[in-house]
Order: C-alpha cells, then sequence, then structure tokens
C-alpha cells in the first residue's frame, strides 16, 4: 500500500512541478521547478521498479549506510564552501576578479551567501545530521527510528541546499542573512527538518539506556530550536504561487529585531549547541575518559538555553530599536561568558590525565585547539557586543573575523576530529590511511585560522578607528575609499589564511578517501574498540 | 487591556518568575544527593553499545521512559 502511495505522490509531484515551470513568473522558479521535476521524475521511476520486489527481512544493528553517507557530503560541501570563501576573499582584494561575463551570477555579492550557506548549512548541517545519528544511536543503544526517514532526510536536506544554491546564483534570496533561500525552499526545509525531530526523537524513545546522554540534549535544543527559529523568521507571503518573490510579514526594526533573533541563534543553536553536542560524545571518546564533570554539562546545558536565546539584539546597537532591548541583549550576551567558558573546561578537563595524547594523537590536537578557539570566540564575542566595543567594531573586518574564528576554528577543527574518528569505523577499518596527513591537515589549518583572524583584527580595528576620526573642524579625514585601499595588504593575507584551511580539507578528504578504500583493514572477532592511532 | 499589554506583564512577573525558579531548580537537582554516582554511570554512557543496539530482555527498555532523566 505505501509503495502505491509513494508511486502516486512522486508522479502527481513531476506533474505540478512541470505545470509550475511552464508557468513560472521568474527563472530562479523554473530552474527550481524543473529540478524538483527530474528528481521527483527519477525518484518515480526508480519506485516503480522497486514495487512489489520481495521485501526482505528488516535490518539489525546500527543504520550506519546513511551515516557513511553524511561523511562524504560534510566533506564533499566543506570543500566546496571553504573554495567558494577563498575565492569571494580573492575577489575582495582584486575586484578584477568579479569577471564581467560572470555579472549577475558570480559576482560577490551573488557569491557571498552561497558561501556562508555552504560552510554553515551545507559542511555544518551535513556534519550535524550524520554525527547526531551517529551519536543517538550509539548513546540509545537503539537503532535509528523510522526505517527509511533517514534516508529521506539525508536526501531531503541535499535537496534544500541545491536549491538554495542556484537560488543564490540565480537571484532568488529574501534579503535576511542566513536566511536567504526563498518560500518555498524554506517550506520544504520545514518538511525535513520535521523529520529529522521524529527519526532523532523516535530514537530517544525507544532507547536501552535509562539516561539521555548529555550530547543528545545538546542535539535535540538544536533540532527544536531551529525549527522554531526557521519558521518565525521566514514567515511571508509570496507574490505568486508561480514565483519565487515574496514578501515578509513583519516590517522596520520588529522584522530586524526578528531577523537577528533569528541570526544570533541560528549562532547559539546550529553551531554551538549542536557542535557541543558533538564535543561531549567525541572528546571523551577520543580521550578513551568519560566527560570531566556530568553535572557541570547539565548547568551547561541549561544555562546555555536560557541565555542565548536573549542575545540577539547585540546585533542591532545605535539602530532603531528601542535603548532597553539592545541593553538586555547586551547583557545576557555578556552573561554568556559563564556557560560558554563553562562548557570550554568541560571539555578541556576531560582530558586530565591524559594530556600525553596532545602530542601523540593529532586528532585530539585538533579537538582540544577546536575547545580552545570556543573558549576564545565566546570570549571576543560578548566583548564585542558591549555597547560601546561595538561602536568601534561594527560594520567592520573585525566581525568578520570573530564569525571566522569561531568557524574555521571551533566548528571546522570539531568537524575534522569528527570525521577523522568516524571514517575508520564506518568502513570498518582498524585506523586511519596516514596520521602525518591529520598532522599536515591540523598545521595548515591553524595556521590559516591565525592568518586570517590576526589579518581581520589588524583591517577592522583600522578601519573602525578611520570611520570615526575627525580633524579639529569635526569634518571625518577620511572617506569609505581610504579605508578600502588601506585594507589590500590584510586582504591579501587573509586570502591566503583561507588558501592554507582549504588545501587542509582537500588533503583530509585524500586521507578519508585513502581510509575507507585502502585503510588498513580491522581484524576479525575481535569486536572491542579500535582506537584510532 | 490590549493583548501586547497583557502578555508584557505576564512576561514581567510570573513568566519570570517561573523560568529563574526553572533555572535555579535544574541547579539544585544536578547537586542532589546521589547525583554523583548516577552521573558516573551516565557519562560512562559513551563506553558502552559500540557495536550494537541493546536487544530486548523485556522490561529496561519501556521501564526507562518512565524515568526522570536529567
Amino acid at each position: 500500500m505505501w509503495n502505491y502511495i509513494k508511486v502516486s505522490g512522486l508522479g502527481l509531484t513531476a506533474l505540478l512541478a512541470a505545470i509550475a515551470a511552464n508557468y513560472a513568473r521568474d527563472v530562479p522558479y523554473m530552474v527550481h521547478m524543473i529540478i524538483v521535476m527530474l528528481v521527483a521524475a527519477g525518484l518515480f521511476i526508480w519506485a516503480v521498479r522497486q514495487i512489489d520486489e520481495p521485501v526482505g527481512p528488516a535490518p539489525t544493528g546500527y543504520m550506519d549506510d546513511v551515516i557513511r553517507a553524511g561523511v562524504i557530503a560534510t566533506a564533499f560541501w566543506g570543500v566546496i564552501g571553504f573554495l567558494a570563501g577563498t575565492f569571494i576573499a580573492a575577489q575582495l582584494a582584486w575586484p578584477g576578479l568579479n569577471f564581467e561575463w560572470a555579472q549577475g551570477y558570480a559576482n560577490f555579492g551573488r557569491l557571498r551567501p552561497l558561501h556562508t550557506s555552504a560552510v554553515i548549512f551545507a559542511f555544518g548541517g551535513n556534519a550535524l545530521i550524520c554525527t547526531s545519528f551517529y551519536i543517538v544511536q550509539r548513546t540509545s543503544a537503539a537503532r535509528l527510528w523510522g526505517g527509511n526517514l533517514a534516508w529521506f532526510v539525508f536526501w531531503g536536506y541535499q535537496l534544500f541546499i541545491v536549491l538554495a544554491a542556484t537560488g543564490y546564483l540565480l537571484g532568488a534570496t529574501q534579503s535576511k542573512e542566513y536566511a536567504e533561500p526563498e518560500w518555498y525552499v524554506d517550506l520544504w526545509l520545514t518538511v525535513v527538518w520535521v523529520a529529522y525531530l521524529l527519526v532523532f526523537l523516535g530514537t530517544l524513545l525507544k532507547r536501552k539506556e535509562p539516561h539521555i546522554y548529555v550530547a543528545n540534549w545538546f542535539f535535540l535544543s538544536f533540532i527544536v530550536t531551529v525549527a522554531m527559529l526557521h519558521i518565525v523568521n521566514n514567515l511571508s507571503v509570496p507574490v505568486s504561487i508561480f514565483g519565487s518573490r515574496s514578501v515578509q510579514l513583519f516590517a522596520g526594526v520588529q522584522d530586524a529585531m526578528t531577523q537577528w533573533w533569528y541570526g544570533h541563534n541560528a549562532v547559539g543553536f546550529f553551531l554551538t549547541a549542536g557542535f557541543l553536542g558533538m564535543m561531549y560524545y567525541f572528546v571523551p571518546k577520543q580521550a578513551e575518559r568519560p566527560v570531566f564533570s556530568y553535572k557541570l554539562s547539565i548547568i551547561h546545558f541549561w544555562a546555555l538555553i536560557f541565555l542565548y536565546i536573549w542575545a540577539g539584539p547585540h546585533h542591532l546597537h545605535y539602530t532603531a530599536l528601542p535603548d532597553w532591548a539592545s541593553t538586555l541583549g547586551m547583557v545576557f550576551s555578556i552573561i554568556l561568558w559563564m556557560p560558554s567558558w563553562g562548557g570550554m573546561i568541560n571539555g578541556l578537563m576531560t582530558l586530565s590525565g591524559a594530556w600525553d595524547k596532545i602530542r601523540t594523537d593529532p586528532i585530539i590536537r585538533m579537538m582540544v585547539v577546536s575547545i580552545g578557539f570556543y573558549g576564545m570566540s565566546t570570549f571576543e564575542g560578548p566583548m564585542m557586543s558591549i555597547r560601546a566595543v561595538n561602536s568601534l567594531s561594527h560594520y567592520t573586518d573585525w566581525t568578520i573575523g570573530h564569525v571566522h574564528s569561531g568557524a574555521l576554528g571551533w566548528n571546522g577543527m570539531i568537524t575534522f576530529g569528527a570525521l577523522y574518528f568516524l571514517t575508520p569505523r564506518l568502513w570498518n577499518k582498524s585506523g586511519l590511511y596516514s596520521l602525518s596527513l591529520v598532522s599536515w591537515h591540523f598545521w595548515l589549518a591553524t595556521i590559516g585560522i591565525v592568518l586570517y583572524a590576526a589579518s581581520m583584527w589588524v583591517t577592522g580595528i583600522m578601519e573602525g578607528l578611520m570611520w570615526r576620526e575627525v580633524d579639529a573642524q569635526g569634518f571625518l579625514v577620511n572617506s569609505f575609499a581610504d579605508t578600502v585601499a588601506a585594507k589590500f595588504p590584510m586582504y591579501v593575507v587573509r586570502m591566503l589564511g583561507g588558501l592554507l584551511y582549504v588545501t587542509g580539507g582537500v588533503i583530509m578528504c585524500y586521507n578519508l578517501w585513502m581510509t575507507a578504500t585502502r585503510g588498513p583493514a580491522k581484524e576479525q572477532a575481535t569486536p572491542v574498540m579500535a582506537p584510532a592511532e | 487591556m490590549d493583548t501586547y499589554s497583557l502578555l508584557r506583564e505576564f512576561a514581567d512577573s510570573w513568566a519570570l518568575l517561573g523560568l529563574v525558579i526553572f533555572f535555579l531548580g535544574t541547579i539544585v537537582w544536578a547537586f542532589r544527593p546521589g547525583s554523583t554516582r548516577v552521573y558516573r554511570d551516565t557519562a560512562d554512557i559513551v563506553f558502552r553499545n559500540d557495536d550494537g543496539p541493546l536487544v530486548d530482555e523485556g522490561g529496561a527498555g519501556g521501564a526507562a521512559l518512565s524515568e526522570d532523566d536529567k
């Protein structure tokens, strides 16, 4: 019965998408409907061929095939996102790279959201989905709930990424930072996200361990909060059902506040809570010691959840937002120091008694540097949220440097550590293909981040000071173009930092590929956990 | 009273009080007597069940759901 519903649903989707493509009012919408039509038609043929095939016994054991796909997708999108970032960094240094023949498609304005979404949602999102599936199964001692629903989450999410990325290049955007996709792509992501929540919750509900391990608490808060943020920030009315344009429900400062409530909590729950879930599993695993203090992890969780949601208004200092709201955001940002550093201490101290591993195990080294960057960027962020500091730092490259020390340092490094941890286990190998390549990756990435963050501090503070400089008569000294010219050397250094980081990513892909295909095989009959060294 | 003022009054009073009490409650809960022993076991979850799900032996799975986990 289910097969017939599936086949008719897919056939109907393909037909409706074809009709929508025919009536399309703009190019991005037409391209998207053609993509949907092709995907639905392909799935239709595949489903028809599967129909009435004998069904094998229900699989047992952990559902790891979808996690393998997730590892591949994470590594793939990671390199794409880093490449896009390095290219737009070069465009800022040398504007000639906004080629005349590619105007309107590959200029900075179109590629910038492609870069941010590729690294946050494609690289980070795939990393979160696959690690959460891995961790929730192991810590619940239960197979993923919902059968092939996990595959729907994986492929549905890839389709969202493709629709978002092609939309940016073709100009379909609702101009909300980190929430650029238009209304129908938002609706699709909502469907995928609800399926993700169901798979995760279903697995938790049928767990065999009496307790829900703390990593799952972080993942669950990430899934639930992102659903809430996504729905509220994307409330909009489509201009036409056959077009990509939409009008936001909120206007003016309400819209701005909703956007940064979304934007900051995307950082807080997508890039922090979710990745803390990774930290609370992979660091103890790789260090082979339980987490330093489980009590601290509980307080870390609740404090983070209670405080983060209020910090958004610090993005809107000196705007039409009322003073009380921006003060509220600033105060909560500063209080956030405590849970952030509590979490950092908890992660680092997990290594107590195993500090020698930092010397011997490059994967632990990656994780430790990642936690270090978590601490640094969660120190820097609250400081920049103070109104007086923000008056210097806002609209400058300092913000970009801050974001990247968090994203490249914390999110990137913990994800690399997780991928190095997962690949031998998922492909049944006793260890990685090459540990010295991991060391190469580690140093390239670390030096890349240092170049990036340092150059952005210099250029950010410099331009902040140049913008506010007045002469004895009270006139501004510098024009905007003066600051652009002065920033050139730092922009080149930033681009070089990105180049090192992407090189490290390519080395990682090679290493993971060789591990999966030619890595040292795991001996049979010893099902004990193989150390990755 | 219009909706905004009503909600604002509620948010400033009972909602604020409730949230603060809940938050302080979680901290007290984490330090409840006997928690150290329970959490030592919970923290070790990551080192169990690496290779496959636990097979149902009756009881353990279902009973677990009613327990209060923090």
